[in-house]
């Protein structure tokens, strides 16, 4: 009996040691492409015995949890799949390892990956050889909508009487209100139909990765490409003004009613209940759309439409190790391992989306799944929001000031433009920019 | 035997001290010390999230633009509203259910036990179940109200004009119970003799409530409404849940802003300004408060 006692705590022990010395903890949101790397680190254990434990955040919560998490130096992470908007705190709070030495020693070239990526998710200061992650998964804002209806031909014909053209693709936001607001209301099948489900959320980022899809491609620009962080007549141009005017037009036109405080999962759930006719929504959410529409009848996807020029919302990660990690070393494997181009394209095959060129490159891409080839065109257009260190300041009083212009209807498009400049020299002030 | 001799030698202060030090002592370093570094905090420009920046005192700057900022009365004002509306409808609600239940009647006991199951919820739930009650296609709410009079679909969280309301009519929900219970404690505490009294003196029933029951009530009335005032004035996890402070700003909260300024942009000298501000506010509020109660009680 005292053997077998003896023998029980030395493995458990044993065990024990073993679990600690060979595992790391992975953070990201949690959402579908996190299951989908979940199964994909599966090889990384058999092929390297270390476990890796992942803890998946709720969207809403993400960011709060993740950034209090590197303020305080946590120690919880030591892999972060963070938002691009992270990577400059990262890089200037020093809560990223840089990168480039290990780059260099292990062989891994940035030039093997999408070069939006690279300058997104991985770069700080922007455009620089400073590397602060390895582009993880590539994502932008797209539109999925009901290719069923669209195929109707009384739908079609009534459509084409009242605007002149087939319903299809809209080739600009005109394009695409026209045909939102058509199934506003409108009874398909015994039941009431809607527009669209954009982007109307206000406590995190939602509303604001949904107006900005609107003013990238009406031509907004945050500041003055020749005076850093000089955004008047910038970023409150008359189209950027135009581009708000036009997100609230569609809102009050063509969304369902009650979403008005609507992201990810209120978009994707208005959308698969068969309440609207579009839906707006990161590129991330399409395999699993797709899955459920195997012979690609129900559903279509298009990168977002082009107005003044062609745009999109960037989303998307990269993956970095954390600086207060004690298994920095187990982490950097793990890169190392995910950075290579068999992975990637494991990566792509199980619903993530790898920002390599090997994967994106290669013939087949563009026709491996409905939604690539729009994916493709998407990272060629990608703009992203400020990736300042100050991004959480920066994205709060927008938040605020476009859903107190667009869901509650309150003052104008240019005065909350201009609140929101207010804001942001405040803090460009504070952190010493201006 | 052992522990009898060792605490046989202490004097009734040291005991006292025994029992009332752990509590000190929590006090201190949960409640006052924070308050403490709140305050020096407010006279310096410190980003808790920049790391290696030293903070610099920058004297009452933060008070000077907490007070200047236009936002701020705003939030001010929300709150205002929103605390006068939730006591006022939960002191009369809650009087009203108190008078109905102190009365004898069967099921009276179930059916307390049934008003007083929301305020055993979590204020985060609530606030989660109530924007599907709210939801303009499918919620309850709507459907009780538009079988009344058909109001058409109507978006209480989306509407900056109703969202105010949808907030009041929650924590109305939630916490009319917790004033009820108190008002009740008060009128079983009223003797029977008195409405004796008052019936040998051909006293109304009307003349009663007002020269009796209600005297005598107010005063735990009162005591319920200070506790919901203070609770309110710092509400925060429902109305987040429910709103998230939208549309726009229309529900945001002082204590919503305070938490977006200090844990999300991280601006900790400023905050600290804020909540030493709203701190003073209802210390004040209610220091007044129960001076005014005291003196009812007295009378």
């Amino acid at each position: 009996m005292k053997k077998i006692m003896i023998l029980l705590f030395v493995s458990l022990f044993s065990f024990s040691v073993n679990s600690n010395a060979k595992s790391i903890t992975l953070g990201w949101a949690a959402w579908d492409p996190a299951n989908a790397l979940q199964e994909l680190t599966k090889e990384f254990t058999a092929e390297t015995g270390i476990d890796v434990n992942f803890e998946f955040v709720p969207w809403p919560n993400f960011a709060d949890r993740m950034l209090n998490e590197l303020n305080n130096k946590g120690k919880t992470f030591d892999l972060l799949i963070g938002d691009s908007q992270w990577i400059g705190a990262g890089a200037v709070y020093g809560h990223y390892v840089k990168l480039n030495d290990f780059f260099d020693k292990e062989g891994i070239s940035m030039n093997d990956f999408s070069p939006a990526t690279v300058y997104a998710y991985s770069t700080w200061p922007k455009g620089s050889e400073n590397y602060y992650a390895l582009p993880a998964m590539g994502d932008a804002l797209a539109w999925a909508y009901r290719k069923d209806w669209f195929d109707r031909p009384e739908l079609n014909s009534e459509f084409k009487k009242k605007h002149g053209y087939d319903l299809g693709v809209p080739a600009n936001w005109n394009q695409l209100h026209d045909m939102c607001s058509f199934f506003q209301g409108r009874e398909i099948d015994g039941q009431k139909r809607y527009g669209a489900a954009i982007n109307t959320e206000r406590g995190s980022e939602g509303i604001t990765m949904g107006v900005t899809a609107a003013m990238y491609a009406w031509g907004m620009e945050y500041e003055n490409p020749n005076k850093p962080y000089d955004m008047e007549g910038f970023f409150n141009s008359p189209q950027a003004v135009e581009a708000v005017e036009f997100y609230r037009k569609l809102y009050e036109d063509c969304a369902p009613p009650g979403h008005s405080d609507a992201y990810m999962v209120a978009n994707l759930d208005a959308y698969k209940s068969g309440q609207v006719a579009f839906q707006m929504n990161w590129y991330a959410f399409w395999p699993g759309v797709s899955k459920e529409d195997s012979d690609g009848r129900v559903s279509g996807f298009f990168a977002n439409p082009k107005q003044n020029v062609a745009a999109a919302t960037l989303g998307g990660q990269g993956i970095s190790v954390v600086k207060y990690s004690d298994k920095q070393d187990l982490a950097l494997e793990y890169i190392k391992w995910f950075a290579r181009p068999d992975v990637q394209q494991k990566w792509w095959d199980l619903g993530g989306y790898s920002c390599h060129n090997d994967v994106l490159n290669s013939p087949s891409f563009p026709t491996s799944t409905v939604y690539a080839q729009g994916f493709l065109d998407s990272m060629g257009i990608v703009k992203d929001f400020w990736q300042e260190p100050t991004f959480v300041e920066l994205m709060l009083p927008m938040q605020e000031a476009i859903h107190d212009y667009v869901v509650n209807g309150k003052g104008t498009a240019k005065g909350a433009l201009d609140k929101i400049i207010e804001e942001w020299v405040e803090v460009f002030e504070a952190d010493g920019k201006l | 035997m052992s522990v009898k001799k060792k605490f046989k030698g202490l004097s009734d202060k040291a005991v006292a001290w025994l029992f009332i030090g752990p509590s000190v002592f929590l006090l201190l370093a949960i409640n006052i010390y924070p308050l403490i570094y709140a305050i020096r905090m407010s006279f310096t420009n410190f980003y808790a999230n920049k790391i290696g920046r030293e903070p610099q005192f920058v004297g009452l700057k933060n008070y000077i633009k907490v007070l200047n900022k236009e936002a701020i009365w705003e939030k001010m004002q929300v709150t205002a509203n929103f605390m006068f509306w939730t006591l006022l409808l939960q002191a009369v609600i809650g009087l009203g259910l108190a008078l109905l239940l102190n009365r004898k009647f069967k099921g009276n006991e179930l059916l307390t036990t049934l008003i007083v199951l929301p305020m055993m919820l979590s204020p985060a739930v609530v606030g989660v179940f109530w924007t599907y009650l709210y939801n303009p296609q499918v919620g309850l709410f709507n459907y009780v109200i538009n079988f009344f009079h058909d109001f058409g679909s109507f978006d209480m969280i989306g509407s900056s004009v109703l969202a105010p309301w949808s907030i009041v009519i929650v924590d109305t929900w939630m916490w009319t119970p917790f004033t009820m219970l108190i008002c009740l404690a008060g009128l079983r505490s009223v003797p029977n003799y008195l409405y004796e009294a008052a019936e040998v003196d051909r006293a109304s029933k009307w003349q009663q409530f007002i020269y009796i029951t209600l005297p005598s009530v107010l005063p735990f009335l009162l005591l319920a409404l200070l506790f919901r005032g203070i609770e309110n004035f710092k509400m925060f996890d429902m109305v987040v849940e429910l709103t998230s402070g939208g549309p726009g700003s229309a529900t945001e909260l002082a204590s919503i802003n305070l938490k977006r300024e200090a844990f999300e942009k991280w601006k900790t000298g400023y905050s600290s300004a804020f909540a030493v501000i709203l701190f003073v506010t209802i210390f004040g509020f209610g220091n007044v408060y129960v001076k005014v109660m005291n003196k009812i009680k007295e009378r």
